[in-house]
C-alpha cells in the first residue's frame, strides 16, 4: 500500500541545484525507515518556482517543501513521513511577513498562475504514461477520431487560439490551409527550437509532460491528412530529447501512434531530429532544410510550408506549447478556452521569468494579464530594494515594456503597439543597474552571430548596426548615430528575407524609442548612467576609506595601481584598463565607479 | 581517397572501431533521406570532432556530396571541426545569465585557461563554448562543464569549478 508520495521536481533548474543527489538520500532514508514500499518517490517535470529548487512535495497533503539539501532532506523521511511532524525549517517563507507556507497554493507565486499548458508539469511522473492518461491523457485523440477532421479544426479556429511561437498566427487556419492543400503526402512538424535566450517553456513541457506533444501532434495530423510527424528538438536539451524518445516509445506500445490507432484507420508516426545549434531554425521554412538535413536557411515565403514544405509538400507546423494546448482544447470545447484571456488572444501564456527579478521562473497566466501582476505580484518584485526598469520580451525579436505601461494588459496586440512582441514568452526583468544600450548591444550582437547570412540586409545590415553600437558604447559615438541607426532599422525590417531580420532592429528601435537620453548620454556625454558600459567607466580609489592594504595594486594586471602599504592608493587612469578586478577584490569599497 | 582512408584505418584498429560504429549507425538507419544532421552528431560523439576523413566517409556512405556535408557541417555551432579538449567549458551568455553578470564569468574563465571561445587549452584539458541560453535561466548566470550544470556563478567560483576537472 502507498500512503505518500514524494514529487520532486526534477526541472533543468532543480537538477542544477543537486536534485539527483536529494532524490538518493530520500531513497536511501526510506529504506533505513523500512518504509520504502508505502511511500513512492516520483520525479516529475519542472514545478515552475525555479529559484526555490530543489523543491519537494509531500502528498497526499501537498506539503511543499524548497531549498531542500542533501544535509536535510532526511528530515522530510525521519521528521515529515515517519513522526507526521512538518519540517518548518524547509517551507517557503513569505519574505516580507514572513509567514510559513504549508503548500504551494499558500505561496502567491502559485495562486495567481491558471495551469493548462503546464498543468501536468510537475505533477506527473513524465516517464510515465499511464500517470498522463490517469489525468484524462490521450482521451482527446480518442475523441478527435471520433470526429470528422473539418469538425476538429472548426473547433481550434473557434478556440481563437493563436500560435505561441511569437507571431500570434491563428492556428485553426493554419490547419485549415494545410488540410485544404493539394499534394500528398503530408507532414506535421513540432518546432521545439526554442532559441531565443531566456525562454525555457517548451524545454519544460517537452521534459515535463512529452505525451500532451504527442497527443496533439496525432490529432493534428488526423485533421489534416498526414501520418508522419516530425519533432524538431535543439541540440541543447538533451534530456527533452531523452524524454520525449521514450514517450513516443510508450505511445507506440500502448497503440497511440503507428498503425491503425485506437482501431480507427489512422495511422501516425512521429520521428525526432535534433538541431545543431542555430537560432534561424526557430523560423519554419529554415526549420523544414533542417529536418531535410540541409543547411538552415530560410525562404521566401508565400509559398507557405501549409502548400510547399517539408520536401515541397504541405506541412503543417506549430510550436510546442500551441500543441499543448490542443488536447485540452478539443477535450473541453472552445468555449472553455475562451473562458480566460482577451477576446482577440483567449488563453493562458507561460512567460519564463528571469533576470532582476526575486522570483524566477515558468509562469503560467491569462492573456491580458498586466506586468505589474508578473513581475511584482507573482515574481516578487527587484531584489536588494532596487528600482524596476523595463522588461524585454520577445528575446532578439522584441523591444521593451517600461514602468509607464506597468498596468497595460499584455497580449499580442497590445505589445504589438508598443513596439515589441510577445515572442516565446522570455521576459527579462531589468532594473536600475541595467544600461539599456548594452542590452540592445547585447541582442544585436546575438543576431549578427546568427544571421544566416542568405540575404544581405540582415547580413550587412545588422553588422554595420553592431558596429556603431559599439562605438557607441565603447565613447566613440558620433553626433547623427541615433538617427542612421533608427533610418537602418526600418530598411533592414523592410527589406529582409524572414523573420530574424525583420526583427533583429527591433530591441535597438524599442530602447532608442523609450530611453533616447540613454543613448545621448553615451554619445555625447560619454557616461553611461547605469554604470555598465566598461569603456565610459572611470575607477578611482576614495582616499578616506582606502587603509592600503595592497591588495588592488597586486590584483591589477596592467601595473596602474601605485601606493605604499597602509597609504592611500592611486589608479594612474593612463595605464587603467578599466577591467574592475580592483573593485572587485576591495573589501573596504574603497573603490569608486563612475 | 577511399583507398588511403582503407589502408590508415588497417594500421590502426582503434579508429576502424570508430569508423565501424559510424558505418552501422548509418545502416541502420530507417530513413537515410534527411538524416544527414544526425549522422553527424552521431559521428562527433564517436570521435569528439568532424575531420576530414570522417567528412569524406559520410559524404560516400550517404551519398551526399562533400560540399553538401562541408555546408552543414559549418553552418552549425555544434559541430566542430577542430579537437576538443578532455573537458568542455561552456558558459551561457543568453540574457538572463547576461544581465546578472554572466559576462564577468565568462572573461574570468578566459583569464584562467588563458584562451577564448572555440579554443582549447594547450595541454588539452579545457576547451571553451559560449552558448545563448541553456534553459536555466532561473539560476542565472549559468556555466555547464562536461554534462554538469553550475548555476548562480560567479567570478569568484571559477577556480573551484574548473578545479574538479582534471
Amino acid at each position: 500500500m502507498i500512503r505518500n508520495q514524494l514529487l520532486v521536481c526534477a526541472g533543468g533548474a532543480c537538477i542544477t541545484s543537486g536534485e539527483k543527489s536529494v532524490k538518493d538520500v530520500l531513497v536511501d532514508e526510506l529504506k533505513k525507515n523500512g518504509i520504502e514500499d508505502e511511500v513512492q518517490v516520483i520525479e516529475t517535470g519542472c514545478m515552475g518556482a525555479c529559484d526555490l529548487g530543489p523543491i519537494v512535495v509531500v502528498y497526499p497533503e501537498g506539503t511543499f517543501y524548497q531549498k531542500v539539501t542533501v544535509e536535510n532532506a532526511g528530515l522530510i523521511v525521519n521528521e515529515h513521513l515517519v513522526k507526521g511532524r512538518t519540517v518548518s525549517e524547509l517551507l517557503y517563507s513569505e519574505p516580507t511577513s514572513e509567514k510559513k507556507a504549508q503548500t504551494s497554493g499558500d505561496i502567491p507565486f502559485y495562486t495567481r498562475q491558471v495551469k493548462r499548458v503546464l498543468r501536468n508539469c510537475g505533477v506527473i511522473d513524465p516517464l510515465s504514461i499511464e500517470e498522463y492518461i490517469a489525468r484524462d491523457g490521450y482521451f482527446a485523440l480518442g475523441k478527435a477520431l471520433e470526429m470528422t477532421p473539418d469538425d476538429i479544426i472548426g473547433v481550434v479556429l473557434d478556440s481563437g487560439l493563436r500560435g505561441r511561437g511569437g507571431a500570434g498566427f491563428p492556428t485553426g487556419l493554419k490547419w485549415k490551409a494545410t488540410r485544404a492543400a493539394q499534394g500528398s503526402p503530408k507532414y506535421v512538424v513540432c518546432n521545439g527550437d526554442e532559441g531565443d535566450p531566456g525562454a525555457f517553456m517548451d524545454r519544460s513541457v517537452l521534459e515535463g509532460d512529452p505525451h500532451s506533444i504527442i497527443e496533439a501532434m496525432a490529432i493534428a495530423g488526423y485533421a489534416i491528412g498526414a501520418e508522419q510527424g516530425y519533432m524538431y528538438v535543439r541540440a541543447e536539451y538533451p534530456l527533452a530529447i531523452e524524454r520525449f524518445e521514450y514517450a513516443i516509445g510508450k505511445a507506440r506500445e500502448y497503440g497511440f501512434l503507428g498503425r491503425n490507432i485506437l482501431g480507427t484507420s489512422f495511422s501516425f508516426d512521429i520521428e525526432i531530429r535534433i538541431g545543431a545549434g542555430a537560432f534561424v531554425c526557430g523560423e519554419e521554412t529554415a526549420l523544414l532544410r533542417s529536418i531535410e538535413g540541409k543547411r538552415g536557411t530560410p525562404s521566401i515565403k508565400p509559398p507557405f510550408p501549409a502548400q510547399s514544405g517539408l520536401w515541397n509538400k504541405p506541412t503543417l507546423i506549430n510550436n510546442v506549447e500551441t500543441y499543448a494546448n490542443i488536447p485540452q482544447i478539443i477535450t473541453n470545447g472552445a468555449e472553455w478556452f475562451r473562458s480566460v484571456g482577451t477576446a482577440k488572444s483567449p488563453g493562458t501564456k507561460v512567460f519564463a521569468l528571469a533576470g532582476m527579478v526575486q522570483n524566477t521562473g515558468l509562469v503560467e497566466v491569462p492573456m491580458g494579464t498586466t506586468l505589474r501582476e508578473l513581475v511584482f505580484d507573482i515574481g516578487g518584485g527587484i531584489p536588494g530594494g532596487k528600482k524596476f526598469k523595463a522588461a524585454q520580451t520577445g528575446g532578439p525579436s522584441g523591444g521593451v515594456i517600461t514602468p509607464d505601461y506597468l498596468d497595460m494588459p499584455i497580449d499580442y496586440d497590445t505589445l504589438k503597439e508598443i513596439g515589441t512582441i510577445m515572442g516565446s514568452g522570455g521576459l527579462i526583468v531589468l532594473d536600475e543597474t541595467s544600461c539599456m544600450v548594452d542590452v540592445a548591444k547585447f541582442y544585436l550582437g546575438f543576431t549578427v552571430d546568427e544571421s544566416c547570412g542568405k540575404c544581405t540586409p540582415c547580413r550587412e545590415g545588422t553588422r554595420q548596426m553592431f558596429h556603431m553600437m559599439e562605438q557607441i558604447c565603447d565613447g566613440k559615438g558620433k553626433d547623427g548615430d541615433i538617427e542612421k541607426l533608427t533610418k537602418l532599422g526600418k530598411c533592414i525590417i523592410d527589406t529582409s528575407l524572414c523573420g530574424l531580420g525583420q526583427t533583429a532592429p527591433n530591441p535597438v528601435l524599442s530602447t532608442i524609442r523609450f530611453y533616447e537620453d540613454e543613448y545621448r548620454a553615451h554619445i555625447y556625454d560619454k557616461k553611461c548612467p547605469a554604470h555598465v558600459c566598461k569603456h565610459l567607466l572611470t575607477y578611482s580609489v576614495t582616499a578616506d576609506k582606502c587603509v592600503g592594504c595592497t591588495a588592488c595594486a597586486r590584483q591589477c594586471s596592467v601595473h596602474a595601481i601605485t601606493g605604499e602599504v597602509k597609504k592611500v592608493h592611486v589608479i594612474d587612469q593612463s595605464k587603467c584598463i578599466k577591467c574592475g578586478s580592483c573593485y572587485e577584490i576591495c573589501r573596504f569599497g574603497a573603490i569608486r565607479k563612475e | 581517397m577511399r583507398m588511403n582512408l582503407e589502408d590508415h584505418l588497417k594500421e590502426n584498429p582503434e579508429l576502424k572501431k570508430q569508423f565501424d560504429a559510424l558505418d552501422a549507425y548509418i545502416g541502420e538507419l530507417a530513413t537515410p533521406e534527411g538524416s544527414l544532421i544526425n549522422v553527424l552528431h552521431y559521428a562527433q560523439e564517436i570521435f569528439g570532432y568532424l575531420p576530414d576523413e570522417v567528412l569524406e566517409f559520410v559524404s560516400s556512405r550517404l551519398n551526399v556530396p562533400r560540399s553538401t556535408v562541408y555546408g552543414v557541417v559549418t553552418f552549425y555551432h555544434f559541430f566542430s571541426r577542430v579537437p576538443k579538449g578532455r573537458h568542455t567549458v561552456t558558459v551561457c551568455l543568453g540574457t538572463a545569465c547576461y544581465v546578472r553578470g554572466g559576462n564577468a564569468v565568462y572573461e574570468k574563465v578566459m583569464r584562467t585557461l588563458g584562451i577564448k571561445a572555440g579554443e582549447t587549452t594547450q595541454d588539452g584539458r579545457f576547451s571553451l563554448d559560449l552558448v545563448r541560453c541553456v534553459g536555466a535561466c532561473g539560476l542565472a548566470p549559468v556555466v555547464v562543464i562536461d554534462k554538469d550544470t553550475y548555476g548562480r556563478s560567479t567570478p569568484e567560483k571559477v577556480a573551484t569549478l574548473l578545479n574538479k576537472y582534471a
